[in-house]
């Protein structure tokens, strides 16, 4: 089950945005403007099963993520989204997943606390014995330079 | 009949005698013939592997991909908490003290150990470095790394973490690390080729029981290992779609 961000969770200042996911499911985020800097040399490892719900989450996931772990679990992977991420940014990662492609491209994801990170991420469909299994993603640290491009051109797209 | 068995060229140099006292250990212990033959360079393996010449082999996880997916390989086991893990060092005395302080035209020592060298790279990526604006110089070991960051023949070097702890005190206390990557799920693993796989079971029971035997503890000592773990077909899959994640 997907719950509405809370304010006792923020730090800063927020506002608030509903966000409607490919699934119908209506949520209302609590944005700031707080970025939390992705660390040198770690990777943000997740995998979900097909459907999209968390399996597994790496400790650097729970750090940046800001969700303790029992919380991720059986999560939607989409409870990171950010209201500034355009929707056609996830169509084209779902539409080349579904053509089991790996896929990959810079994001800027929504923590617990209302701040955000941006990673440089990658999702490879987990198949085994032909069959898929599910996903795994993998996030490490962007380039600013990269960043600052995406920022644009996601401003660009709906 | 003999088997074949080959250790990934990045095996720790202090090490080498270990790996043939490992593989006395293990020929008694299953009852097999196997011949150990090591390799300098990681082409020369390669050519070896794509020939199929081996049996059993302690893989990277660059070459561990291709050894499962490809040529019918199954993971036995892996070293007890013994992640791979890259460092990229400075010489001691360098201005640079973060990963943004380095700049294009940045000259790179490295040995050609993959794994380590793409996870150097992701490090850098950060602050727009990449192979395009950088130069890079392979050397056969990580001591001419060292060596080469020391005499400031090179501005950064890729090293290995484990490497890089046992070079010696004055070689150390001549470098500093930069940055170190805290991945914790990529491993070395010991495969199974297809001659040998009837003996999987046999083997990973052997290899899993070492710690309780005066022997096997002393073998594994001269490995530098602790121990091992198991390690499913899953696990390996999973590291594999990691690698796979991390090559662009």
């Amino acid at each position: 089950m997907v719950v509405d961000m809370s304010p006792d969770d923020l730090i800063g200042e927020h506002r608030e945005v509903l966000l409607k996911y490919h699934d119908g499911t209506v949520r209302q985020v609590l944005v700031t403007d707080v970025e939390t800097p992705m660390p040198d040399g770690r990777l943000i490892v997740s995998r979900t099963d097909p459907q999209g719900l968390i399996t597994h989450v790496n400790q650097s996931f729970i750090e940046m993520a800001g969700y303790p772990e029992e919380e991720l679990i059986g999560a939607p992977h989409y409870i990171l989204r950010h209201p500034d991420m355009p929707a056609a940014a996830f169509k084209m990662l779902w539409d080349t997943l579904k053509e089991n492609k790996k896929w990959h491209g810079y994001v800027k994801n929504l923590r617990k606390d209302g701040g955000y990170y941006w990673v440089y991420a990658t999702v490879i469909p987990n198949i085994r014995g032909g069959q898929l299994m599910g996903y795994t993603s993998v996030r490490r640290k962007p380039s600013r330079t990269k960043v600052r491009e995406a920022e644009e051109l996601y401003r660009t797209l709906s | 009949m003999t088997y074949n068995f080959t250790v990934s060229p990045d095996f720790n140099p202090n090490h080498l005698s270990g790996w043939f006292i490992f593989n006395t250990w293990l020929q008694k212990a299953i009852g097999e013939g196997i011949h150990l033959e090591l390799f300098d360079d990681f082409d020369s393996q390669r050519r070896a592997i794509a020939d199929n010449q081996f049996d059993l082999i302690y893989a990277n996880p660059y070459d561990a991909s291709l050894l499962v997916r490809e040529k019918g390989f199954l993971p036995l086991v892996s070293p007890q908490n013994k992640s791979d893990e890259a460092i990229i060092a400075v010489r001691a005395d360098c201005p640079a003290h973060v990963v943004e302080d380095l700049k294009p035209g940045l000259r790179i020592s490295s040995t050609d150990d993959p794994d380590v060298n793409m996870m150097c790279m992701i490090m850098l990526e950060p602050c727009d470095l990449s192979a395009e604006n950088t130069v890079l110089h392979r050397s056969d070991t990580y001591v001419i790394v060292a060596k080469n960051l020391i005499q400031g023949d090179a501005d950064v070097g890729f090293f290995l973490e484990e490497t890089y702890s046992e070079l010696s005190n004055m070689i150390r206390s001549q470098l500093r690390p930069l940055v170190q990557s805290q991945i914790q799920v990529i491993n070395h693993v010991l495969l199974v080729g297809p001659r040998l796989i009837h003996m999987r079971e046999t083997m990973g029971n052997a290899l899993m029981t070492m710690t309780q035997e005066e022997k096997g503890q002393g073998v594994l000592e001269s490995l530098g290992f602790s121990g091992w773990e198991t390690v499913s077909e899953e696990d390996t899959e999973f590291m594999i779609d990691l690698m796979d994640t991390l090559e662009d």
